[in-house]
This record gives C-alpha cells, sequence and structure tokens, in this order.
C-alpha cells in the first residue's frame, strides 16, 4: 500500500482498484487461506487451543521482520517473542479438544458386574 | 503506562470503554464462529463426503457463522473507531491481549471447554508477550 499513491476520501474507488494490485490480491488470497485453515482448525480444536496457536503468528512476523527487512527489534519486543513462544509449547502440550465422556463402560460390561454374586 | 498518558486529549473513561468494546464484539465474534464451526464437526471429515464444495457449502449455510462473522466485522469497525480518537500504540496491545483472556473466560463459560492450569499459563504468557510484542 505504501507504493500506492495516497488514497483520499473523495476518490474512494481508488481502494477497489487497489485491490487489483498483484501485491494486495495475493496478500487477500494468502488471507483467505488463514481464515479457511483458522475454520477448519476451530472444527476439531478448542478455541483456547487455537488462539493461543495462532498468537505464534506474531512471532514469525516479528522474525521475518527482522532478518528479511532488517528491522530493529528492542529488548522488550524479543521478550515478547520469548513468552508467545514459552505460552504456544504450554498449549501444544495438552489435547488440542475437550473431551466430552457420556458413558467409560459400555452399558452392557457394567450390567454384567452387577450380576456378579456378592458373596 | 498509563491511559491519560498516551491519550492526549480523550478521557481514560472513554477511551477505556472504546477499547473493552473492541475486545467484547472481537471475543462475541471469534465464540460464535468456533460454536459454529463445533456445531457442524470435523470439516476435513465433511471434505471428504462432500466434497470441497460441500465443506463451503455447510459452513456458509450455518447461522451461527454468520452472526459470529457479523461480531467480527464490528469488532473491526470499532477498532476503526478507537483508532480515529486514540493512539495505536495503546489499541493495538491493549485490545489483542486482552482478548485472549476474554476468550479464555468466554470458552469456559459458553463453549464449556476445559480451561485447565495450562491453558489459562498459555493465555496469561501470550497475553503478556503479544502485549510487549505489539507496543
Amino acid at each position: 500500500m505504501t507504493h500506492l499513491p495516497a488514497i483520499s476520501l473523495a476518490h474512494p474507488f481508488t481502494l477497489i482498484a487497489a485491490v487489483f494490485t498483484p501485491w494486495i490480491a495475493f496478500g487477500i488470497c494468502l488471507l483467505i487461506g488463514f481464515f479457511a485453515s483458522y475454520l477448519t482448525a476451530l472444527s476439531w480444536a478448542d478455541l483456547t487451543f487455537v488462539l493461543p496457536a495462532t498468537a505464534f503468528g506474531n512471532v514469525i512476523v516479528a522474525l521475518l521482520s527482522r532478518f528479511w527487512l532488517h528491522e530493529p527489534i528492542s529488548i522488550e519486543r524479543w521478550a515478547g517473542i520469548a513468552l508467545i513462544t514459552l505460552g504456544v509449547s504450554f498449549v501444544a502440550q495438552g489435547p488440542p479438544r475437550t473431551e466430552r465422556h457420556t458413558l467409560a463402560v459400555p452399558p452392557t460390561e457394567s450390567l454384567e458386574i452387577e450380576k456378579e454374586p456378592v458373596a | 503506562m498509563t491511559l491519560s498518558n498516551s491519550v492526549s486529549s480523550t478521557n481514560p473513561w472513554s477511551a477505556a470503554a472504546m477499547i473493552a468494546c473492541v475486545v467484547l464484539c472481537s471475543t462475541a465474534g471469534e465464540v460464535l464462529t468456533a460454536a459454529a464451526m463445533k456445531s457442524l464437526g470435523d470439516l476435513d471429515e465433511i471434505r471428504a463426503r462432500t466434497g470441497l464444495k460441500g465443506a463451503i457449502r455447510a459452513v456458509l449455510t450455518c447461522p451461527l457463522f454468520f452472526a459470529g462473522v457479523s461480531f467480527l466485522a464490528l469488532a473491526f469497525f470499532s477498532l476503526l473507531f478507537a483508532l480515529n480518537h486514540l493512539n495505536l500504540s495503546l489499541v493495538a496491545p491493549a485490545s489483542a491481549s486482552l482478548t485472549l483472556v476474554t476468550n479464555a473466560i468466554a470458552g469456559k463459560i459458553f463453549l464449556k471447554e476445559n480451561v485447565d492450569r495450562r491453558r489459562w499459563t498459555a493465555a496469561i504468557l501470550v497475553c503478556v508477550g503479544v502485549y510487549f510484542l505489539a507496543h
């Protein structure tokens, strides 16, 4: 977007033209891919598992901006990267989905146990 | 950092209200979207049975999904509104990190997810991490 000329509110249709710029169109395609993958993950994992795990994207963005764009990263941001990595490793060790057990033992087996003589 | 330091002209209470609005809309959107996906079941299995078109149709015909997306859109516009009045260095880290904690609470209450000690620790660590990174 920074390579495009400034867009003013007087000409809002230039925003629509910007959508067809190759880099922006590519970005939108990647965002659609992200949302589709996010929805698929939510269909088999808990929200409280998926959200902290996707926050790892922030770390990737920070590392890409450090090593690809050569932007400086302050000590505070390195601390943020370390904390997110630690948090994601914590959540990744647990089960992704809350298991809802109705009956641990099949009903036929439990009946057989009840039939056993007491004495 | 205090609200009054970073916000030059806006009342700290209205700043907090704007951030709360972003966080609440975003949490409602995430919870409704997650509830929609849970009600559909595993999308990979749906895709294996009915193909990609069937999976897309299953998502697009779920009313909860549209409710979730509407709240996410509302969260986006309230974020734009907040950015119009407040500094980016306050709004971005505050809304991104608070959303993680409110989602953990909402996930436990509304989605009946098993938020154990491990998930609480992860949510708080990521929350502080995102705050440091976005600040």
